[in-house]
This record gives C-alpha cells, structure tokens and sequence, in this order.
C-alpha cells in the first residue's frame, strides 16, 4: 500500500516550492489567462461580447417605438365615473326650432350615443337621423375654441369689455340693437334676452326659421285669433289628408307624428283596421312614400285644392261656399268624403306656408269637428316661433343704416334664410356685430365677434316643446373648448355676472316650482326633473272659435294668388330627412345617410318626373345623370337631375341645405344652395316658386351617390310581401306566399328538406321582427347603428363605388309601371310608384350560407342564435358576403381610420372625433369583413347585468340601437326563449319544447315571414307584410 | 411493348436521327441566347414589372383599388384564378392521361405543356393570396397548422380549403411529374457541358447514368405518377368549381359544374398550349417535332371539349328554366340581355362556335387560323369564368343591392403581373431547359426509323 501514496509533482515548480508557483497555485488556472487583463487598451473577448450583446439589445429597443400610453389612472376617481360603466343622462337635443327630449349614453364622460327618452310624452323614446348624429357634432374639429375678433383668437374678458362697451355707446346714442335668433324654445334664455333688452331698451329679439312655419301661425291667428301652431295627435285619426305636408319626415314634429301615425297602422288578426293616409304633395316626400293613396300635384294647385276641400266639407256641413277651389285632382272626393264619414276622427294638414291656405284648413278642421280630438289648440308647440315679416324689416332696417348693433344668437341668416342676401349686404353698416356660433360659418365670418356657445351636450337649458311640458338640457360633458352659453354672454353683457346654472336654477325655482304643489323642496323637485328630464305640467282648457269670415277673405287671396294649373313648370323646395336646414351639414353620418326617397348620399339634386326627364333625354343608370340648368327668375344654377317617380309632372324639386361655404370641409362645396329661390307669398316664406322656372339640359355627365340603383322588387314575392286592408279583413294570410319545394312527387315547406340538422337554443335565442307596414323609412335606425357600431364614413367616391359601410340600410322599392310586363318592364318605375321600404340587415341565419364558407371559421353561430364575425380571424376573402343572399356583409376596402384618404371620416381620423367611438365595438382594420351583430355588445352587457343582479334579463332591458331609435316602433328585438317578451307574442311563436331544435319552431302570426324563405337559410329576422289601406289592388298608389 | 403499324405516318418528320434530336434541342440550351428570345424575355420583365406596381398598390392599399364592391365581391381576382388554373390542366392531360393512353403523339409537346401547367398553376396561386383582404395572415392561416391561438381550426366544410388543398396537391404532384421527365435529357445536356454548366445540369441531373435499370426504375415512377396525375386532372377543377356549386347564389348553384368546368379547363388548355407550341415552334425552328399532326389531334381536343362545353351552357339554360325558380330563371336572363349581355355573348361566340370551325380539315390544318382561334378560345374562356362570377353575383336575390362592377386598372394590372410572370418563367425555360423530351422523342424516332428502312 505504501508504494500507491506517491506524490505526483505538477512540476519542478512544486517540488522546489517555488514562491511563484505557491503564489498561483491557489487560483483556478495557474497559469496566465487574459481574463485577468483589464482596463487595458486593448478589448477582450468578454467585452466584445458584451458590448456586442448591449449593441443588439439597443438597437433592438431603439427599433421599437416605446407606446406613448396616455391612460392615467385616477388619483381619486369620480364618484359617477366607472371605466366600462356607462352613464345615462336625461338631456335635450336642440337645433333652433327643433327639440327633442333625450337620454345621452357617457362612457367615461364622453358622450357617445343619443337615445330618446321614453318618460317624453312628445316623443315617446324616439328619434331621428338627425338626433342620432348630434353626438358627433360635439366632436367636430370645425367648431370654434375661442373666442374671436376679426378673426383673431382673444380672451373672454376683452371680448366682454369690447362688446358692453359698444353695446353702451350704441345705447347712448340711441341706436338700434338687433338679436337675431331662430325660435328659441328655452324660457330661461327668453328671460336672459329680455334681461339684456331690459338693459337695452332699444334692443329687439327678431327670430326666424330657415323653414317657416309663419304662415301656420298667422293663419291661426286670422282663424281664431292666436298665433300659434297646435298640437296635433294623428293617432285618434282614421282619415289623414296631407297637402304637401312631410309629417313623418320634417314638419313641425315629426317624431311625435312618427309615432302617432305608427300606432293607426298596426294591425294583427284581432286589430284589423288601420288609418286612411291621403296624400297630396309634388315631390315624393317621405309621407308620400307612406300614404295609402297619393296625388301628385302642381304647387299652384294647393291653395285651389285646399279650397275645393273647404268646399266639399261645407257643403256637407251647411256652412257657405268659399270661392275658388276649381280644382280637379285624383282622390280629391274621396279623401273629402272620407273627412266627413270621419268627422272627429279625422284630420287634414297642410304644408303651405301661405297663410290664407291654412285659415281654409283650419276651417275645414273646424267643420269636421278635429279640435279637441285629433287636434289640440289648447295645448300649442312652440317648434316654430319665427316672424318672417320682422325678418324682412330687419334686413330692410339694416340696408338703411338704421341698426347699429346686431347680435346672431345661434343662427346662420347668411346662409340659411330668406334674406340672405340682404343681410350679407348690410353687416357691414351696423357698429357691432356678434355672432355665437359654434363654427366660423356665413354669418360668424362676416361679423366682429364670435363668442361662440356650447354644444347642447355641454350646457344646462330648458326647452319648452309644448306649453306646459319642459324639458332640460344638463351637460354630459365640461365644456372641451374656451366657450361660453350664450345666454349667459347676454346677461354678462346686460351687466349680471351669474353663472348660467344658478340662473337656470332660480329660473325654475320661481317658476316652475313654484307653480306645482307636489314636492315641497326644491333640491328633490330639481332632481327628480333632471333624472326625468322632462316635466309636464299640461295646459288649460281655452275655447277657440272659427273665424269663418275669415275663410271668406282667405279664399278670395287664394284666387289672387294660385293662377290655377299654371302651364308653366314650378319648383318646390324641401327639406331632406338628413341634412334638414343644412345647419347640421357638417356631419358625416348625416351626409352619408342615404335619402329614404331618392337612396343619394352626399349632394342635393333636381328631381325631375319621368316624363321631363324624356323630354330633357336624362336615362339615369347607376346614378349616372346629366347637370341641367335651372333657371329660376334671374338667376341660373347648375344642378344634377335626379329621376324621381312620382314627381307631379310639370314640377321640379330641390332640397334646401346644401351649398354651405363656410360649415367644415366635410359640407363645404356638396350641392347647391337653395336658399336664394325662397320668396314671399301673403307675407310670409313659400317653399313653392310658381313662376319664371325652367330647366334645360346641358349635356354634362355627373355622377349621383346612390346606395341603391334598381328601383323596383321585379315583382319578387319571396322578396316583397304585401296586400291591401280589404284583403286582409278577409284573410290574415293576404298577401303571403308560401315557397314550396317538389320532392318525389309532393311539395314540401323548404324547411322540411335539409340537410341542416338545425341548433338547438337553451339559454336565449335573440330574435328580431320588421313591421313593413309601420316603418316609414326615416332612416332613424341607419344613423343609431353608425354611432353604436362605429361604422366608417366612406365618402362620395367610394358610395360611387357601392362601397357604402351600412350594417342596416332601408331597402326602397318603387312598384313598377307594368306589373305584369316582361323583365325588363319590370325594372321600370311607375309614374305615381307606390312605395315600399324593407329595413334590411344581417339575418342571422341559423342555416347560415356565410358560416359555412369561411375557410377560417371567421363567422360562426352563437350559441343564442347570433350569427357573429370574429374580425380577428377574417382573411377577407369576402367568400361570405359574395354567399349571402341578402348582401348585407360589408368589407373593409381601404384603412378607414387614421387615414387622410379618409378625412371625412371625422369619427376616426382625428383625436376629438375619435372621442365619439363606442368603446364597446372594435373598429375594424382593412381587410376582414364586417356586418350587424344585432349589437352583441349591448346583449352582453344587459346579461351581465342581470346576472349581477342574479336575474334573467327582462324584455325590454336589452335592445337594439336600430330598434330603441325607431320612432314608429317598426323593429322589435326579444328573446324567442322568453315566451311573454314582446318578440314572441308578436310572432305567436309556440313555446320551446325541451330538445327543440330551432328549425322545428313554429310561429303563428300570419303576417310573419322570411326574406327569401325558399332558401332555407332559415333566419331569425321576421318581416311583416306590408298593408295598403285600399280598397283594391293597383299599383298606382 | 406496343407495337406500333408500320403504315402509321411518322410522328417526327425530316428523317430525324436521334443525333439529330439531341442536337436539335440541347443547341436551345447551349448556344448564346438568340435576339429574339431575348426580346421577348425582356417584353416578359417588363410587364412583370408593370404588374408588380399594380400588385404592390393593392397590397398596400387594400383591395379597395380594385373594382369590387358591395355587391360583387369577387370579379378579376376569381376570374384570373379559375382562368390559369383552367389552362394549366392540359399539360397534365397531356402528359398523364395520354401516356396512360400510350398516344405518342404527346411526346414532342408534353415538356412545354407540363412546364406551362407549372407556370399557370404559379399564375393561378397569386389570386387566392392576393384577392384576401390581409394576405399576410391569410396566406398562413387558411393551412390546417397546429397553433397556439387555442383550439382555432380551419374550416372544413369550406370550399376554398377543398382549393388549398386540391391546388397544391396538383401543383406538387405536376412539379415532381415534371422535373421527373427532365432528369434523363438534363443527363444529356450534362454529358455535352463543361464547366459551371456541366455543375449545374449534374446537380439537376440527380446523378442519371442512364443504366437500363435506372430507365426502369424512371418508366415505372411515370407510371405511377401518370396513375397519381390523372384523378387531379378531373378533381382539381371538380373542387374549384365547388366554389360556386355550394353555393346559394343563383347561376352559381349548379350540379353541372364539376364535369363542365373539366371540359373548360381542358378547352382553354389545350388553347393555351397550342398558342404557346406554335411560337416556340417557329422560333425555335421545330417544326419537325412539332408537325401538322400534332396541331390537328389538339385541335380535335378542342371540337370534343369546345361542345361539351357549349352542351353544359345549354344545358344550364334548360335546367333554369325548367327548375321553374325564379331567381334561377332570372340569373340566366340576365347573362343574356342583362348589362353584362356583351360578355356572354362573347364567351358564347369564342366558346362554343368559333371552335366548331375546326370541323374543316383546312382550318384545323391551318397554322395561322389555328393559332387566332386558340387565342379566341382562351379569351371566351376568360369571359365564361367572368359571366359566372359576376353577371351571377351583380344581380341576385334582393334588387337593391343590384350593382354593376367595373374593373380598375389595378384589376387589370394584377393580370398583367401574372402573364409577366408566365412568360418570364417560360421563356426562362424556354432557354435553360429542354423544351421538347429528347429521351421520349428518341424512341419514336426510332419506330419510325425503322419503317424506313
């Protein structure tokens, strides 16, 4: 074992135990490593390798751009504001003469989506496009943020010191001042107004309306002597004669009427009775659309007709004989009888705004016994307060140098009134000029100072719709610009510093509290007001007598005035159901809505009849058409004609609103303005040029941006089921056709042969109806989904390319001249077209042809019935949409967001529009397909809510944008599951059976049917046939 | 072995040895590239180029540079895929089911027409990728690939992945069939080079030593290839056309599509390949490989195919009227007197009676006529592909959706892209690769050859 303990030496180092070597030893490497070397001049590789390894990495985060993150978390959170959580708040929409009452949706205290407030007893929780586009007004990039003078940004405070200082010296010398408005419909700001004319007696409030309804009130002045415009319930009417009267789209209130109107058209098997809609107008309005029999006449014709009908009644009723009236037109007699057979439930509107016409009608509503029932006078709407006789003296007054100070509360009279002209040419002759416009429109370019108000949604108000019902304005929003209230600019400069708030406050304190004996402190009176937003404390009873004299003088002005059936061609002005007045002309939304009638987006046009269109040799195909010019008087512009069936032949129409210069660059240059052709007739504003009108062709090709191209249904039932009230009194099932499929020699329901096994729905199964016969097609839903649903703006161009993003659209269907002709006469519009509107979107089919061809499974089927696009996913082969039968799935052509391109796309391309974006709903990128999700966003957070609340979701809670916004209650949206929600009793669908699969349910209501049912495809949408009140079926409507 | 008559006309003309073949095409490969080929190969980048720009456009943009919309969902992009993949179908016939048919006659033109199906195909491929709204997912998403994205799967019940999976099918199985048969003849090229080339044609050679083992071995892989080719000759055109067959929309939903599209593709084919042969024939001074005979059997191909598939567009006609559907009956109606008439009319007049000429022995004899009409056939074909997809899809169910589609010239520069393509590739092999299969042509000569003697 001894000789295994040797000891081997490393070397002679260790056996001589060298100093060194001990030294070293110890190390791990004895001998030299460059490791050791450092600091030196040269690198190692250690560093090379670090420093290479830094070098990468820093390129590499260099490379990134670092996420600007802006989101900060609160230090001390709102008490109202929870991230995800939306606030509702009972606000007023107002727009001059236009209000409705309002719920804003916040989300993190942005205002983002306008519903209606169901507590309004006006409008009962509907809208309108223009409503539903407000929200993104708020955010528009055009409005002013400041306050200016020449142009130039300055501060308030100089802006008050420069403007009372003015207002003192012109005051001292004795001039005239002028506040210039259109109607305003907040008694707390009348109260400011009168405050500052209080200040400065020589001061006057003259207030006009871009659409005059002066005559209205002028003629119930001369019939019983008030001025006012009534009340009217269309509802309790069975007989509904309108001359020229756009109800349902745009006259006085036509949300209310909307809704009215909508009731007398609903019928069911136990209900078989609808109202009778007479309709006598030139253009095809969007009542015209509507009515059950509709006369195209001359505008010249209107006063004769209006005394024809004055006529007919008193004969029946034993009152004298008017003169005038020689008048022969379609359905004259029997809409007069009808009134009569009718009395008391009957009603006749008018849309002229010549006075002596309305006296006649409000004689013949007198006569048939309408007020207090289908019209209230007692209970009178404030809608339209303009003068137009103290807006002419005014811009009379101001050509003669006789005003000095001249004050724009809120309006556009450059642009958008009578006078335009006139006021543009005096506004330089008055001392100070001020306007509080939001933008630097007409009129705020041409004067001194714009002190620019807030939007609605960021001011406290009230707004007095009808006497006797208020409803308030409270901000959804702090103020996101340097702008003030205007009423709280007047009482500044009348000397009062109070904040507009308390002023309202105490406003209502001293009137309106004080006027009930319900609550008895304030505090809970104002917030039970402002939870409602509206309060209602009716009207008092006044006796109105008819003037009958009256009628005497009215009818002998007619005569003067209406050289009946003039030979010449006339031209009526109308407002469009999207742009309106044009003050609201810089909103997308508003400007891409296609027109219910004509389909266009993005211009106003002529609308010519078929028959001038021959004459002039205009063939539109594809929106394409030729620019005429219109001679009107003097002057002549250049428009695109538009070929409207029913047009009164011998007439021209042309839509007011457009042409704006100075409103953003989303209106600035579309169409043209048609301000200038507004005259004066019996002192007040007429629409209806009678005289000195022609049209010529030029020959210039333009381009018209419809959505839609063909105008009939080519006679497809499978498409368009309807019938008339006759036939259903007889049979539920009038009208209905019922596909069936031949299979080994007997014909079965296309349900019963599939290969689909079918889903079966255990929890909800969401299902949606479309009552064809009260949808009017005012295009309300259309705008309430481009908000929810943060669908883009496309612009002109790209409407042209048929590129239009519309998850909803409203399909419009003309009948066709020949019926029974071949195809190609199929495709040719009547002259006097009835017209039907098909609300059309995703189906949601639960044999669904889209599912099934994606290779990605991007678009699958829920498990409630949803037919869902998972845009993640999409690859965008558009294989699905070019699949689906009812081309309701929209791709993703071009980046629509942050994109110059896209500018116009206001909701997307700018950081405050952005602010309009529903946080809920993901905005799409280029490339993957998109379509109507029946809002699954608003599904899923009223089930989540319930399920916090350890429920089921009642009916009701959870709805569709489209359906919440319709005014005429046409889209109803339910759970089929739930056998007592709304949706199923409509449809009478029997109650699910444990197991049942979905395309073994059966629905009972005969109206009930499926697009396209021969398909199988087996939708959870329903239409309801569309019913005519008419005795029989003919195509002219 | 067959045994071929000795009365049968020679199928290669000019008393051919086989030095001669080998001299004949290998001098293609070897000699400096002529004036004329590199005209054209230039002409070739160019519109490759040109294309590009249009391509880069849409994939930058969007396919909103396109002409599509709301309503016509695809047009051009469809079109153009049906359209190359139609064409590429007769190099497959050709080179599969006529060997499978032992007809001879297909030796001196199989090269070129597989070549071109290759190329076609290629054409054909650039669609589907780029017709998607983002091909950069797409282009990898539409695979059955395991992911980590949780349990995503692709559909199956999908059409277009029926597409993905029957077009690289045939794309792999014609390329390997393809370069299969070029092996011996580039052996050939390789024995004749020297330096980088002889590198390069080895390596592509595979090491071919032309024992007779190897030349059974190559005969039986053939074979087998030829067995795996001809079933795809039928079902990848079955499956593309089951894009519109399982469909809803009326003009597309139609059982008759699977055996009508085959007929079509084979027609356009067998156009294409007979434009393509008669100019490589003069410029490469073949016309003793590629004879008179040749060019009359193709164009007996196209009579049977032409009116097969004029039969199935009567057919389709009957069917609509008789189902007694309406949206079926009015889809027809429109094809013809709709806006889109001239198209169908066109494709009616190119397809079905513009072939039936052939019916002469003078015109299908013909050199000149039978090169203007195989460019007619292939230009009626294109429209037949565009009648269905969009004079169906412009006019269906609901009328106001109704639309009208006009193509950009995005549209028309993403098919300029492909024949840039296509011709660059051919014209590639065209110079670098045997255009005619020696080793095949040889051992014709040879029966032939023999009757002479």
């Amino acid at each position: 074992m001894k000789e295994n303990q040797k000891t081997y030496w490393k070397g002679i180092e260790q056996l001589t135990n060298d100093a060194e070597f001990v030294k070293k030893n110890e190390s791990e490497f004895p001998e030299y490593l460059p490791i050791s070397e450092q600091g030196g001049e040269t690198n190692n590789r250690r560093d090379f390798l670090k420093l290479m390894g830094f070098g990468v990495a820093a390129a590499t985060l260099a490379a990134c751009e670092a996420p600007v993150r802006k989101a900060i978390p609160y230090l001390n959170k709102p008490v109202d504001v929870d991230p995800s959580v939306p606030n509702y708040y009972a606000s007023t929409y107002v727009n001059g003469g236009d209000a409705v009452s309002v719920v804003v949706k916040t989300r993190e205290g942005r205002p983002i989506k306008v519903e209606g407030n169901k507590y309004s007893t006006i409008t009962k929780g509907g809208t309108n496009a223009q409503v539903e586009a407000s929200v993104l007004s708020l955010y528009d990039k055009e409005r002013l943020t400041n306050p200016l003078k020449e142009g130039a940004e300055i501060d308030w405070e100089t802006l008050d010191r420069e403007v009372t200082a003015k207002l003192a010296d012109i005051a001292a010398k004795g001039g005239q001042i002028r506040i210039v408005s259109n109607t305003v419909l907040s008694p707390t700001t009348k109260k400011a107004v009168a405050e500052f004319v209080a200040k400065y007696p020589t001061a006057q409030h003259v207030s006009y309306d871009p659409v005059s309804a002066y005559g209205i009130t002028e003629g119930n002045k001369r019939s019983f002597g008030e001025a006012m415009i009534p009340s009217y319930d269309f509802s309790k009417a069975k007989t509904i004669v309108s001359v020229g009267a756009d109800f349902l789209g745009t006259w006085i209130s036509p949300i209310e009427f909307s809704k009215q109107y909508a009731q007398t058209r609903k019928i069911n098997e136990h209900h078989r009775e609808m109202s009778r809609h007479y309709q006598f107008e030139s253009n095809l309005s969007l009542t015209g659309a509507n009515a059950d029999y509709r006369t195209p006449i001359k505008p010249s014709q209107v006063g004769p007709l209006v005394a024809a009908m004055y006529n007919a009644i008193a004969a029946k009723a034993g009152q004298p004989k008017v003169s005038g009236g020689s008048v022969s037109a379609d359905h004259l007699n029997a809409a007069a009888n009808e009134l009569w057979a009718n009395r008391g439930q009957s009603l006749l509107v008018c849309g002229s705004n010549d006075p002596a016409v309305q006296v006649l009608v409000n004689g013949i509503n007198s006569m048939l016994g309408n007020y207090g029932t289908t019209i209230n006078a007692n209970a009178p709407v404030h809608y339209r307060q303009g003068d137009d006789m103290a807006m002419a003296n005014l811009a009379k007054d101001l050509n003669a140098g006789r005003i000095a100070g001249l004050i724009f509360f809120n309006c556009n009279p450059l642009y958008n009134s009578a006078e335009a002209s006139a006021l543009a040419a005096g506004v330089a002759k008055a001392t100070l000029t001020v306007s509080t416009s939001d933008r630097l429109d007409e009129t705020a370019s041409a004067v001194q100072y714009v002190a620019p108000d807030h939007h609605y949604l960021e001011q406290w108000n009230d707004a007095e719709l009808r006497s006797g019902y208020i409803s308030l304005t409270q901000p959804t929003i702090s103020p996101l610009f340097k702008t003030r209230q205007a009423p709280e600019s007047f009482l500044k400069w009348a000397g009062q510093d109070v904040e507009y708030y308390t002023y309202l406050q105490n406003n209502w304190r001293e009137t309106y509290f004080a006027k009930q004996s319900d609550i008895s402190n304030f505090q809970m009176f104002w917030d039970k007001a402002l939870y409602d937003g509206v309060v209602d404390f009716g009207t008092t009873a006044k006796n109105l007598n008819y003037d009958f004299a009256a009628a005497a003088t009215a009818a002998t002005s007619i005569g003067q005035n209406y050289k009946s059936a003039g030979s010449g061609l006339e031209l009526a002005l109308y407002e469009k159901i999207g742009i309106g007045d044009g003050s609201l002309a810089n909103n997308p939304w508003l400007q891409e809505m296609p027109d219910p009638v004509t389909k266009a987006t993005w211009d106003n046009y002529l609308t010519i009849s078929i028959a001038q269109a021959n004459e002039l040799g205009i063939e539109m195909k594809e929106g394409e058409t030729q620019l005429v010019s219109l001679t009107v008087g003097g002057s002549t512009i250049e428009v695109p004609a538009l070929v409207q069936p029913g047009q009164a032949e011998g007439t021209v129409g042309l839509a007011i609103g457009y042409g704006r210069t100075k409103a953003g660059r989303v209106a600035n240059g579309v169409g043209v303005n048609a301000y200038p052709f507004i005259t004066k007739l019996n002192g007040a504003n007429t629409m209806d040029v009678l005289a000195g009108v022609s049209v010529a062709a030029t020959g210039k090709p333009y381009r018209i941006a419809q959505t839609q191209t063909h105008q009939t249904y080519m006679g497809r039932e499978n498409v368009i089921q309807e019938s008339v009230l006759t036939e259903y009194k007889k049979d539920t099932k009038a009208g209905r056709v019922y596909p069936k499929i031949y299979k080994d020699g007997k014909y079965y329901k296309p349900s019963k042969i599939t290969l689909w096994s079918g889903h079966e729905y255990n929890n909800h199964h969401w299902g949606m109806t479309i009552d064809m016969n009260s949808c009017t097609g005012c295009s309300a839903c259309t705008v309430a989904c481009q908000a929810e649903n943060n669908i883009p703006v496309v612009g002109k161009e790209e409407v042209l390319n048929r590129r239009e993003m519309a998850w909803i659209r409203i399909d419009r269907y003309y009948s066709a001249a020949n019926p029974a002709g071949n195809k190609k006469e199929l495709e040719q519009a009547a002259a006097n077209p009835e017209v039907t509107f098909q609300p059309m979107m995703c189906q949601h089919c639960n044999n669904a042809p889209c599912e099934t061809v994606c290779p990605v499974a991007a678009t699958t089927h829920s498990t409630e019935g949803l037919n869902q696009m998972t845009y993640n996913r999409c690859i965008g082969t558009r294989y699905c949409a070019n699949n689906c039968p009812y081309k309701v799935r929209r791709f993703n052509w071009f980046k629509y967001h942050d994109n110059t391109q896209f500018d116009k796309n206001s909701s997307m391309n700018n950081d405050l529009g952005k602010m309009v974006l529903n946080p809920d709903v993901t905005v799409r990128a280029r490339g993957v397909m998109e379509k109507c999700s029946m809002c699954v966003q608003r599904i899923q957070a009223g089930k989540l809510a319930a399920k916090r609340e350890g429920r089921r979701p009642v009916d009701g809670e959870i709805n569709t944008a489209c359906a919440s916004a319709c005014p005429s209650d046409a889209i109803t949206f339910g759970d089929l599951n739930d056998p007592n929600s709304k949706i199923s009793q409509l449809l009478q669908i029997e109650e699910k059976k444990e197991g049942e699969k979905v395309t073994e349910r059966v629905v009972n209501e005969d109206r009930a049917y499926h697009v396209l049912e021969e398909l199988n495809v087996n939708p959870n949408v329903w239409y309801m046939t569309k019913i005519r009140n008419k005795d029989k079926e003919t195509t002219e409507a | 072995m067959q045994v071929t008559s000795s009365v049968r006309k020679p199928l290669i003309t000019g008393g051919k040895t086989v030095h001669d073949v080998t001299e004949d095409i290998c001098r293609q490969v070897e000699a400096k590239p002529s004036k004329l080929w590199g005209m054209a190969f230039g002409i070739s980048v160019v519109t490759l180029l040109i294309g590009f720009v249009a391509v880069a456009t849409t994939l930058w943009e969007g396919i909103g540079m396109w002409g599509l919309n709301k309503t016509v969902g695809w047009a051009w992009d469809i079109t153009n895929f049906v359209w190359w993949v139609g064409i590429g179908h007769a190099g497959t016939l050709i080179s599969a089911i006529l060997l499978l048919f032992r007809q001879k006659w297909r030796m001196s033109i199989n090269r070129a027409a597989e070549a071109m199906t290759i190329f076609a195909v290629i054409c054909a491929a650039q669609f589907p990728i780029l017709h998607m709204g983002r091909p950069w997912l797409g282009a990898y998403w539409a695979l059955p690939l395991p992911n980590t994205f949780g349990s995503l799967w692709v559909n199956f019940n999908s059409p277009l992945l029926w597409d993905v999976f029957a077009i690289s099918t045939y794309f792999s199985v014609s390329l390997v069939f393809w370069f299969l048969g070029l092996v011996p003849d580039f052996a050939t090229i390789r024995d004749r080079a020297t330096g980088i080339r002889k590198k390069i044609y080895g390596a592509l050679s595979l090491g071919w030593d032309g024992a007779a083992k190897t030349w059974s071995r190559y005969e039986s892989v053939s074979l087998i290839l030829a067995g795996l080719a001809t079933p795809l000759v039928l079902s990848v055109h079955t499956i593309v056309s089951f894009d519109f067959a399982t469909s809803v929309i009326p003009g597309w939903h139609t059982t008759i599509f699977p055996p009508y599209f085959v007929a079509g593709a084979i027609f356009s084919g067998f156009a294409m390949v007979l434009t393509l042969m008669l100019v490589t024939r003069a410029v490469f001074k073949l016309q003793d490989y590629i004879t008179i005979e040749h060019i009359e059997m193709m164009n007996i191909v196209i009579i049977v195919t032409g009116s097969i598939v004029g039969i199935a567009y009567i057919t389709e006609f009957f069917i609509a009227w008789y189902s007694g559907v309406p949206a079926e009956q009015y889809a027809f109606y429109n094809r013809m007197q709709g806006p889109y008439w001239w198209a169908y009319w066109s494709m009616m007049t190119c397809n079905v009676i513009s072939p039936q000429l052939f019916w002469f022995k003078k015109i299908r004899t013909s050199i000149a006529a039978t090169f203007i009409l195989s460019i007619i056939v292939n230009i009626g074909m294109w429209f037949e592909r565009f009648v269905i997809i969009v004079t169906s899809l412009h006019r269906d169910f609901l009328p106001s959706s109704w639309a009208m589609f006009y193509p950009t010239i995005y549209d028309v520069g993403v098919y300029v892209f492909t024949f840039g393509l296509f011709f660059t590739a051919f014209f590639l092999f065209a110079k670098f690769f045997p255009v005619i299969n020696m080793a095949e042509v040889k051992s014709i000569i040879k029966s032939s050859s023999e009757k002479t003697a």
